[in-house]
């Protein structure tokens, strides 16, 4: 019989379905229920039933360093994470602040930078690596930088989220929220009648509807294309996803060009001309006469067309300089600054190693903390102290000497976990969550996450690229 | 549509097709080898399938000796031989892969499911008792791809390049076929007529899944100016050329667009002489000449398809112009 029974286990951290005291948390109690009267071995079977479904549908993502093109699954668990209603009020009002705030400082970065004047945030962002000059001044269509973000919050207490990172460049995995959905409804369809379940399902036409939103003024039925690096990009199968069910074309550089301040697509009919490029490629690589020169995977001109306003792009150029992690540190005075209000979600404490005072502290603490490349993203190039053996924690306080600017450190989270299918049975792993906050006409966010996993007992680690899981979200509609 | 797009979807048609035509060539083959008359070397038996595939050469650059397991296994198998079984499957579901968003997604997993079937396949095993079965399996795994594509795929004109590239594909295929198969069997067109061994038509009329449609139609032993009549005029038999080209011309006929003005004269002519020709004026001028002037057109007429809707550069285009001319050496 399968349980969420941690009785003989010491809970690390605060789990989302136990109370060690209460034992089975109200959220859970249904699914507690259903789940005893399963045997393992049917749990198990799911499982395998998905992984082969994944495999035959496709849903892979190709892995940086392994061989090229070589595809992988990343694991899906049965068990879901489930929040409240209210639980999800907050976080999603959180995230949903967040972006709005995050919104108008890019716009006021990049126009009169009143932020810089008032002293709340330095004026050394200027010289941030993420900061585009090229940008000054450049009306975007509806002041919109981030259309599409993605806020990585964890939990630590029944009451305590913070949040660890905002994606404001082109976040991945949304897909995986859709197909991870579409895949517990398949295996499970009875869990379905009984729970209030929030459907995510219009994710794809709510983010359509928002590109539109955005397209250069004076096109009617505007023509929206998403753009990909191409077929061996990690992330391409949700390109190719999210082009299918939007229904818009899929395009990669070599099938753009820029004549007469216009973006045209090539198509069997002749050129067609482009509004608005959901463009899943980095602000390097789009456009070689801009930015790198080596770049075969853009469009020359488009740039210049952009900031002539002849096409839109989502996200816009320049949004890296606002999910910096040396910037992270500012976005609850950003919050205060443009929207007057007090934040709903806090950020982790955090060092900047260029700063002398918190250095040494963190050289001094660096097996109880996180230390973090600045520009770093999917798990590469950080450091998580208390799981790191010795040799590795002093190899990392050489790269930190070599460049200290270059890396934030945190204290160690003890990141809530969640029942989750292991080979053993039913037991706790620590988990994240990021919802995906959409702007448009206005910010929403639909009541659904990628919820990723460490799949590995006791790691914090939850990448897909480091072999982190994912798990459907269910928010409860009451 | 996305020239691009367009593109993929022609070539990942194009390739199924060819995967297709190589396992019947392949499986008629084997057939034949185990009926087979005692004057007949292994050789003489397996080298035609590589003239038909062009492969002659790159094949004795990678074996020594002309035998059935060599030219089964370079034919299905070899990663080396760029019009393999293996190599054909695996363009065509790198180009379904390219564009699965353009295709319905029961296609997209019925060409995926093919492709990871066919890596756990026991190589050793289709070598030594099971070829029969794996030609079966390659031919049904075309039907149903191509069962499904009609069943779910939107009639755009994504819908219309798979087509396309379908047909062209089976046109140059079957051309091919029998042009080195006359070619052995008939040294000269005065033959016609005389003795022929009655497995030989028949294995290629199976080939081309003709077999009980000859019977039906003609009611009669089987005889070789009639087996190239149905394989190439007629227009109810779906395998001949003029099969296809009714299909061709009516494809591009449905495309959007004004651009295709010469590719439709070019199919319209091809058409032409299939839809009025007669058999008789045919085999007076030689059928190895009408088939070779019947490929070098089909030839020209994917190139001017490439060059008006698919023109964004494809790597897919390479070798394509002289696939023809090797032929003609080895037939002059």
């Amino acid at each position: 019989m399968a349980t969420i029974d941690y009785k003989n286990k010491i809970l690390t951290a605060f789990d989302e379905s136990f109370d060690s005291k209460k034992g089975v948390r109200p959220v859970y109690a249904a699914y507690a229920d259903w789940l005893a009267g399963k045997d393992f071995s049917q749990l198990a079977q799911k499982s395998r039933d998905a992984e082969l479904l994944f495999r035959r549908v496709g849903i892979t993502f190709a892995v940086y360093g392994e061989e090229e093109g070589a595809e992988r699954l990343i694991p899906f668990d049965v068990v879901p994470r489930i929040l409240a209603a209210n639980e999800w009020k907050r976080l999603s009002d959180g995230a949903c602040q967040r972006v709005r705030a995050l919104n108008m400082f890019l716009n006021d970065l990049y126009h009169g930078q009143d932020i810089i004047k008032a002293g709340v945030v330095p004026e050394s962002i200027l010289t941030n690596e993420m900061y585009r000059p090229e940008m000054q001044g450049v009306d975007v269509s509806g002041g919109v930088y981030a259309h599409i973000a993605g806020i990585d919050i964890v939990r630590t207490e029944a009451d305590t989220f913070y949040v660890l990172e905002d994606n404001l460049r082109t976040p991945s995995g949304v897909s995986y929220m859709l197909e991870d959905r579409r895949m517990m409804m398949r295996l499970f369809p009875e869990l379905f009648r009984n729970y209030p379940i929030a459907p995510v399902e219009h994710y794809p036409q709510l983010l359509l509807e928002n590109l539109r939103a955005v397209a250069p003024r004076g096109a009617n039925n505007p023509t929206v294309v998403l753009m990909t690096p191409g077929a061996y990009n990690s992330a391409y199968f949700e390109h190719a996803f999210l082009a299918q069910q939007m229904g818009i074309e899929l395009v990669e550089g070599r099938d753009m060009f820029v004549k007469d301040n216009a973006v045209f697509m090539r198509t069997t009919e002749g050129p067609k001309q482009v509004d608005v490029i959901y463009r899943r490629i980095d602000d390097d690589f789009i456009d070689p006469l801009a930015f790198r020169q080596d770049s075969m995977l853009g469009v020359p001109g488009l740039i210049s067309v952009y900031r002539n306003g002849g096409v839109a792009l989502a996200n816009a150029i320049g949004t890296g300089v606002a999910d910096d992690k040396s910037t992270y540190i500012y976005v609850p005075e950003m919050i205060r600054f443009y929207l007057g209000e007090e934040p709903i979600l806090s950020n982790v404490p955090t060092y900047k190693l260029s700063v002398a005072d918190d250095r040494k502290y963190v050289l001094e603490h660096l097996a109880e903390l996180v230390v973090k490349e600045v520009q770093g993203s999917g798990g590469y190039g950080m450091l998580v102290g208390p799981t790191s053996s010795k040799s590795q924690i002093e190899d990392f306080r050489l790269r930190i000497l070599a460049n200290p600017d270059n890396y934030i450190a945190q204290p160690t989270l003890a990141l809530s976990t969640c029942p989750t299918l292991v080979e053993q049975g039913v037991a706790p792993r620590h988990v994240d969550l990021r919802p995906y906050v959409l702007t448009g006409k206005t910010t929403t966010v639909v009541p659904g996450a990628l919820c990723r996993v460490a799949m590995n007992e006791g790691s914090l680690v939850v990448n897909s690229s480091q072999g982190g899981g994912t798990k459907d979200t269910w928010v409860l509609q009451c | 549509m996305l020239s691009r797009t367009a593109d993929h979807l022609y070539w990942m048609a194009r390739y199924i097709e060819r995967a297709e035509n190589m396992a019947r060539m392949l499986d008629v083959t084997y057939r034949m080898s185990l009926v087979q008359n005692a004057a007949q070397s292994e050789a003489a038996l397996w080298v035609p399938l590589l003239h038909i595939s062009d492969t002659v050469e790159d094949f004795q650059a990678t074996y020594d000796e002309v035998t059935a397991r060599n030219v089964i296994y370079y034919i299905a198998m070899d990663e080396r031989n760029l019009s393999s079984i293996y190599n054909c499957l695996r363009a065509a579901r790198e180009n379904a892969h390219a564009v699965r968003v353009a295709m319905s997604s029961e296609m997209w997993e019925n060409i995926n499911s093919l492709w990871l079937e066919f890596q756990q396949m026991d190589k050793l095993l289709i070598l030594d008792s099971g070829l029969s079965e794996f030609c079966d399996w390659v031919k049904s795994r075309s039907h149903l791809f191509r069962g499904v594509t009609y069943g779910t795929m939107l009639r755009d004109d994504g819908f219309r390049f798979t087509r396309l590239g379908g047909f062209i594909e089976r046109a140059d295929d079957m051309a091919r076929l029998l042009d080195v198969k006359y070619h052995l069997l008939l040294p000269s067109a005065s033959d016609v007529g005389g003795a022929v061994d009655y497995y030989e038509w028949s294995a290629l009329l199976r080939s081309a899944s003709a077999y009980e449609a000859y019977l039906k139609v003609y009611r009669d032993a089987v005889m070789p100016l009639r087996v190239a009549e149905l394989l190439v005029l007629r227009h109810d038999m779906p395998r001949s050329l003029h099969a296809c080209m009714d299909e061709l011309t009516n494809i591009l006929d449905q495309l959007s667009g004004d651009a295709g003005r010469e590719c439709k004269r070019q199919a319209g002519e091809m058409h032409s002489s299939l839809h009025y020709g007669r058999i008789e004026d045919i085999f007076r001028g030689g059928l190895h000449e009408f088939l070779e002037s019947f490929l070098r057109h089909n030839n020209r007429l994917g190139i001017e398809i490439q060059r008006t809707y698919l023109n964004a550069p494809s790597l897919n285009e390479a070798g394509l112009d002289e696939s023809v001319s090797t032929l003609e050496q080895y037939q002059s």
